[in-house]
């Protein structure tokens, strides 16, 4: 084996500038499905170490690209580069990766100590070996006294941490994880989501995170991969997605946005100023390139942005109280606003005096605070 | 406000309960007329008299000592266990292969092939029977067992193939990816993942193969001579001379052994999972 494998690698290496941090790359890859382009070169470079999600609706090519990592999928185009190894045509089982899957896969046949053991059988350590690295994952995993349950015999959130445990004994040169939470009740997701950051972060792990939920990839990940449609629309850090989303999809997709009617005031240097009533708001002028003062466009303003307007404060729009939704920290407060996409606009203020301050039916003026909106051409994605 | 409680009028109680009653009544005769045949059966076996009557007059185990020491039921017995063996083994290796490749991959006239391997099923057994009796004498095959064998796996064929074909269907997929991840190569999935988990569809086509196949008739009588006669084409002939009750008492041996192996394909097995009623997880 060895040496056919030897063979394989020496076949397969391109030469490569030397980039140590960079433990996945993919260059341009491609795959479609029939007629379906379920990921349009994609190009994406996951850090050593790091924790990168794919974010994006069902349907946007994120589990294919799980899936082309792990080498369940052959692409269509372009290159798989693991650890330095180009991978593209390397079958999975020679891959070194960890996978857990949704519905976990645990082996229904076997022990729990068994499914851990699993890699490191086909490894072919020794028995003993073996035994000592399965007491050490399941006691990572807070499982230890378990070893001979089956997986029928546990609860979801055990099976997690036994296929969690699985896919890290072998110590994978990337771990790949598919919507591990979603099977999950809330108040165990949450304990699990910080678990799993722990575990990650002291095993060091390189790991990409598949999901759908942009909370979880906000407070999990140190970098997000924004996907729409097959493509990856935006990668940065949690901040960099949510505050200077790169088009509308990432602005509505990531985090609540209030879509406002507006115009373009006039554009200088990297920063554009966007009019909207009384109010000049900053935005970045990279998304408006081309347009005259004047052009239509859309702002998008997170709801804690925007405040009921004070004295002396300019007024951007204003509007009819419509609904306030009690958040406990906090409350939302819909108001009725003529420029607004939806009709409507939502303002998140701390605390719970808005209800008594503004109760339904109240006419307010809205102001913008200045720093993360950004602007797109009107109706142009 | 709480409704207030009315009597029920006698009369639809009466009925209610005479609906139940006849529930129960039409549940028992329905279960009873299943197993009414074997008890007779059972009954005519330990009749002592050198007929096959029922009720049985007097009480006598002569039938059943007849029925096991009578050269041509042993070697019916012996003959059928040679062709149950090879026919539902090669069966299921046969089955299992068309059941594989019709369930992971797709390819042309797939539907039409998966029509020709379960059409044993609307053929009639002695069209089958025939149909090899004529092949063989065609070829100037003698009607040994390769001929005898050979009609047996065409009429198991397709119950081997289902049974397979609906554990794979219920495999997750998903298992034999997550060992790949895992680092183990094909054949490695399949001996320690793909195998373990098909094995109780293997073992119900396999045990239903075997009994359909010990069972046959209809066909068996087309292609069967003296010498590879299977046990029911001997009770036929021995039926054809004579009347008394050691056809009954092969009959009871007949059932007592299929439930004896049964119970133990139950007990080792768990016959639920055995009959692919139970869901692998």
């Amino acid at each position: 084996m060895p040496a056919e494998r030897a063979a394989a690698s020496a076949a397969n290496v391109v030469p490569l500038p030397p980039r140590p941090d960079i433990a996945v790359r993919l260059d341009g890859v491609s795959k479609r499905f029939g007629e379906v382009a379920a990921l349009h070169e994609g190009s994406l470079a996951v850090h050593r170490g790091e924790l990168m999600t794919l974010l994006g609706p069902s349907g946007c090519g994120k589990t294919t690209l799980l899936n082309l990592v792990a080498g369940f999928l052959p692409p269509d185009s372009g290159d798989i580069v693991i650890d330095g190894e180009r991978v593209t045509a390397v079958p999975t089982h020679r891959r070194e990766i960890g996978m857990m899957f949704q519905s976990y896969a645990l082996f229904p046949h076997m022990t729990v100590a068994a499914n851990v053991g699993y890699g490191l059988r086909m490894r072919g350590l020794a028995k003993r070996e073996i035994a000592v690295q399965v007491a050490d994952a399941l006691a990572l995993v807070k499982l230890t006294g378990l070893e001979d349950r089956r997986p029928r015999q546990l609860s979801g959130g055990q099976q997690q941490r036994v296929a969690l445990a699985r896919a890290l004994v072998v110590r994978p040169k990337v771990l790949l994880l598919d919507e591990p939470f979603s099977a999950l009740d809330k108040s165990l997701r949450a304990s699990m989501q910080v678990e799993l950051k722990e575990i990650q972060r002291k095993l060091g792990v390189t790991t990409i995170f598949v999901t759908h939920d942009q909370s979880e990839a906000l407070s999990l990940s140190d970098r997000i991969a924004v996907m729409s449609e097959g493509r990856i629309r935006q990668c940065g850090t949690p901040e960099e997605v949510y505050r200077r989303p790169s088009d509308r999809f990432v602005a509505s997709f990531v985090g609540d946005a209030n879509v406002l009617h507006a115009r373009l005031d006039r554009a200088l240097g990297a920063t554009a100023t966007v009019a909207l009533g009384a109010a000049r708001v900053a935005v970045p002028a990279e998304a408006l390139a081309g347009l005259a003062p004047g052009a239509p466009v859309d702002l998008f303003v997170r709801p804690e942005q925007m405040s009921v307007a004070g004295p002396a404060i300019p007024i951007a729009t204003e509007g009819i109280v419509a609904a306030h939704v009690y958040q406990g920290g906090h409350v939302d407060l819909h108001v009725e606003v003529a420029e607004a996409a939806g009709g409507r606009v939502a303002l998140r203020l701390a605390g719970c005096d808005a209800i008594t301050r503004w109760p339904v039916g109240t006419r307010v003026a809205i102001a913008i605070g200045e720093p993360d909106a950004v602007a797109f051409p009107r109706g142009k994605a | 406000m709480p409704m207030p409680r009315t009597p029920r009028p006698l009369l639809q109680r009466a009925l209610e309960v005479a609906g139940r009653a006849a529930g129960v009544l039409v549940v028992a005769a329905i279960l009873g007329f299943l197993v009414l045949p074997a008890v007779v059966v059972a009954l005519a076996s330990v009749n002592d008299r050198a007929i096959l009557s029922f009720p049985p007059q007097g009480l006598s185990w002569r039938w059943f000592v007849k029925a096991l020491t009578y050269p041509d039921f042993q070697a019916g017995f012996s003959n059928g266990l040679i062709v149950t063996a090879w026919a539902s083994s090669i069966a299921l290796v046969i089955g299992a292969a068309f059941a594989f490749a019709l369930d992971r991959y797709q390819f042309r006239m797939k539907g039409s092939i998966e029509m020709v391997l379960l059409s044993p099923l609307v053929i009639p057994h002695f069209t089958v029977g025939l149909g090899f009796l004529i092949l063989a004498a065609q070829l100037g095959m003698a009607r040994g067992f390769p001929v005898v064998v050979a009609c047996h796996i065409v009429l198991v064929l397709p119950f081997v193939l289902r049974s397979v074909y609906v554990s794979l269907r219920n495999l997750d997929r998903r298992l034999e990816l997550a060992a790949a991840s895992l680092g183990a190569p094909p054949w490695r999935v399949l001996l320690t993942v793909t195998g373990p988990l098909l094995l109780p569809g293997l073992v119900s086509g396999w045990l239903f193969a075997a009994i359909l196949s010990f069972n046959e008739f209809t066909a068996s009588l087309f292609v069967t001579a003296q010498r590879t006669q299977t046990l029911p084409v001997a009770m036929y002939n021995y039926v054809r001379e004579y009347a008394d009750p050691s056809m009954a008492a092969v009959s009871v041996i007949y059932i007592v052994t299929t439930a004896t192996l049964l119970v133990i394909a139950n007990t080792f097995l768990g016959l639920g999972k055995v009959l692919n009623v139970e869901h692998a997880r």
